[in-house]
């Protein structure tokens, strides 16, 4: 992987450096008899951004909290490299907490902030006073807000704190940053800033990183590497084409955006749609009706005779580049249609879609 | 004024709700009938005296120990209320336990009690035979008739205001600002004393002017208590009583106007820490 590679230029904390940075070994979890975690193992790679992508209440959030030592596991253990972490407290992980509100401690300075993890420290692992100064302003440089030292965090934006919450996280020079939904609170132009901004940080530092989010956009854009979790449990884990091109289940399918589902059959190992033959291969055994996911880019408009699917043009309009058609099939679903040849077709129009893809899931 | 091309400084500004010079005027007229000109009339009886006459009534031995049990005594209770009141708030709002409820609402009971209810069980209890007097006699320390019994009602009385007006900041304080802080490694007791106590600071002071305040001006609790022996456990409130009933206003008037001029001080310097502390540890 890329992420291992950029790992190997950059020395942290780690003595032993293994491919594996954190082990997550069969953790369950029950907040008051709701179970949010489901025996659920996962591997990070030292040096990778892993998204934790998931619906609300996923257990996501739940998961970062349990590497972090925020909350502790019902069963199961977390593993730093070789080391057996599960056991230790909150302080003794070394890690990077982001939260979604900042958490900026509000009566100091942007500088403090930045400091606090430094100025924590025992005495005897704690940083000379000058060498302190000096990390703080190479961090204030690297969230671009050098000069904005002596600031308290009210006088702030919203981003400019988060990227304090960041600076504050990464000078006690983490084994792993964790990133709890960070654009969350922030507008879209801001998140979007961020998120590259991030990438770059990330791409510069090697630092090890999970974030959650829920926005896939944000998961596949920046990841490299993507959990889709769905009710506690780990549905897929790959990069973000690999989860795209290869989703693992319809839950991760339906997840990571717009599909139609259309009634088939598997016959043959082919997928067929009303008598129709499909390119779409069906899984080795499945015989019978199946469901098939299609993304909107999968369908295209067609003479009647090599359609899959009929119905009537509801309205059609051009965004990017892209003509977005709405097509109401005859039992009065609504499937969106992506197509580039720019054909306008008027509401009511009747037409015919073609299948060029598509998923089964056995 | 308003209409002057360098706007400096204008006199009201533009609001949906309707009704500014009105609403002005009233709270004017209110603060001045309700405050300002008792406090004026006691001046001007005081000032009958003259500057030497005022002199003379403060340095009167009787007089100035007086003065000093009260602001003294008032200044050592409103600290001990404040750092209980402070415990109390504390225990009350981030722990759950049963009985809370109760406990939170017998919080307030020296706000409600009567003063001289107080004072008569105060009196009763702390008395050398009494059922918390008695054992503490045996320790040879004397509650009642001393200034520890004018202490203890200081403290009673405080206590309340010290603990509601830092029990809605505990309240606010963020989980995820703890949580912080011991993900960058903190100790338990660097994150209290970093980042989670600086923050009420403000409150505290707070906590601690008004019931400074109630204490020098309690009356009913403390006389019971007191014994109010000249020189030794005798406060300033119940010698102004006692020139009263001894017809000499003019005397009354200046032991008042100088307690008003020492509380108005205290309460500016209060006021002055806590501009500061607002300052230092931020909005709130």
């Amino acid at each position: 992987m890329s992420g291992a590679s950029r790992a190997s230029s950059h020395t942290a904390g780690l003595t032993e450096r293994s491919s594996t940075a954190i082990r997550v070994e069969g953790i369950s979890k029950t907040f008051d008899t709701a179970a949010v975690l489901h025996d659920l193992s996962i591997d990070v790679r030292a040096g990778e951004l892993l998204g934790l992508l998931g619906p609300s209440g996923s257990g996501k959030t739940t998961l970062l909290r349990i590497i972090a030592g925020l909350d502790a596991p019902d069963r199961g253990r977390i593993l730093f490299g070789d080391d057996d972490a599960t056991g230790l407290a909150v302080q003794e992980r070394a890690v990077g907490f982001v939260f979604q509100h900042y958490a900026l401690f509000k009566h100091m300075s942007v500088a403090d902030n930045i400091a606090y993890g430094l100025n924590a420290r025992r005495r005897a692992e704690r940083p000379a006073r000058p060498e302190i100064k000096r990390r703080v302003g190479d961090l204030l440089d690297l969230i671009r807000l050098s000069g904005f030292g002596d600031r308290y965090p009210s006088q702030l934006s919203g981003g400019q704190r988060q990227r304090v919450a960041l600076a504050r996280a990464l000078a006690v020079e983490p084994r792993v940053l964790l990133l709890d939904e960070p654009f969350g609170a922030l507008d879209a132009q801001v998140r979007k800033d961020l998120r590259r901004w991030l990438r770059e940080i990330h791409d510069r530092t090697g630092q090890t990183t999970i974030f959650v989010t829920h926005d896939q956009d944000e998961a596949l854009e920046l990841s490299d590497r993507v959990a889709v979790l769905d009710r506690g449990r780990l549905e897929q884990v790959g990069t973000p084409d690999e989860v795209q091109e290869h989703p693992a289940s319809a839950t991760v399918m339906k997840f990571l955006g717009d599909h139609v589902e259309v009634e088939a059959l598997a016959e043959g190992g082919r997928v067929l749609v009303r008598g129709r033959e499909t390119p779409v291969a069906a899984p080795s055994g499945t015989i019978g009706p199946v469901k098939l996911y299609v993304r909107p880019w999968q369908l295209q408009l067609a003479e009647p005779e090599a359609a899959h699917l009929s119905g009537t043009v509801r309205s059609s309009y051009r965004s990017q580049g892209r003509q977005r058609i709405e097509v109401a099939d005859d039992q009065g679903r609504v499937l969106a249609v992506e197509d580039f040849d720019g054909i306008r077709y008027p509401a009511g129009h009747p037409v015919g879609l073609r299948i060029n893809g598509g998923h089964v899931f056995g | 004024m308003a209409k002057t091309p360098r706007r400096t400084w204008t006199f009201r500004r533009p609001s949906v709700i309707p009704g500014f010079g009105l609403s002005f005027g009233y709270t004017l007229t209110c603060l001045g009938l309700i405050v300002l000109l008792p406090l004026a009339g006691l001046v001007a009886k005081a000032s009958g005296l003259g500057i030497s006459g005022i002199w003379e009534v403060a340095t009167d031995p009787r007089v100035s120990s007086a003065l000093r049990i009260s602001f003294g005594v008032s200044a050592v209770a409103a600290l001990v209320a404040s750092s209980f009141g402070f415990l109390v708030a504390w225990v009350l709002t981030r722990y759950d336990f049963p009985g809370r409820k109760l406990v939170d609402a017998a919080v307030d009971l020296p706000f409600a009690l009567p003063t001289a209810v107080a004072g008569i069980a105060l009196a009763s209890l702390y008395a050398p035979d009494g059922f918390l007097g008695a054992p503490l006699a045996r320790l040879g320390i004397q509650a009642a008739y001393t200034p520890v019994g004018i202490f203890i009602a200081m403290v009673f009385i405080g206590l309340p205001f010290a603990v509601r007006t830092v029990q809605p900041l505990i309240a606010e304080i963020d989980k995820e600002i703890e949580e912080a802080s011991a993900t960058l490694g903190a100790s338990r007791f660097a994150t209290l004393t970093k980042v989670v106590l600086p923050p009420l600071i403000p409150a505290v002071l707070t906590g601690f002017a008004m019931a400074f305040a109630r204490g020098v001006g309690e009356y009913g609790s403390i006389i019971f208590i007191a014994g109010n022996l000249p020189y030794v456990s005798e406060i300033a409130p119940l010698l102004i009583v006692i020139k009263l009933s001894e017809f000499d206003y003019g005397g009354a008037a200046a032991i008042a106007t100088i307690m008003l001029g020492i509380s108005f001080l205290t309460l500016l310097a209060i006021n002055l820490i806590q501009a500061w502390s607002r300052r230092r540890f931020g909005y709130v």
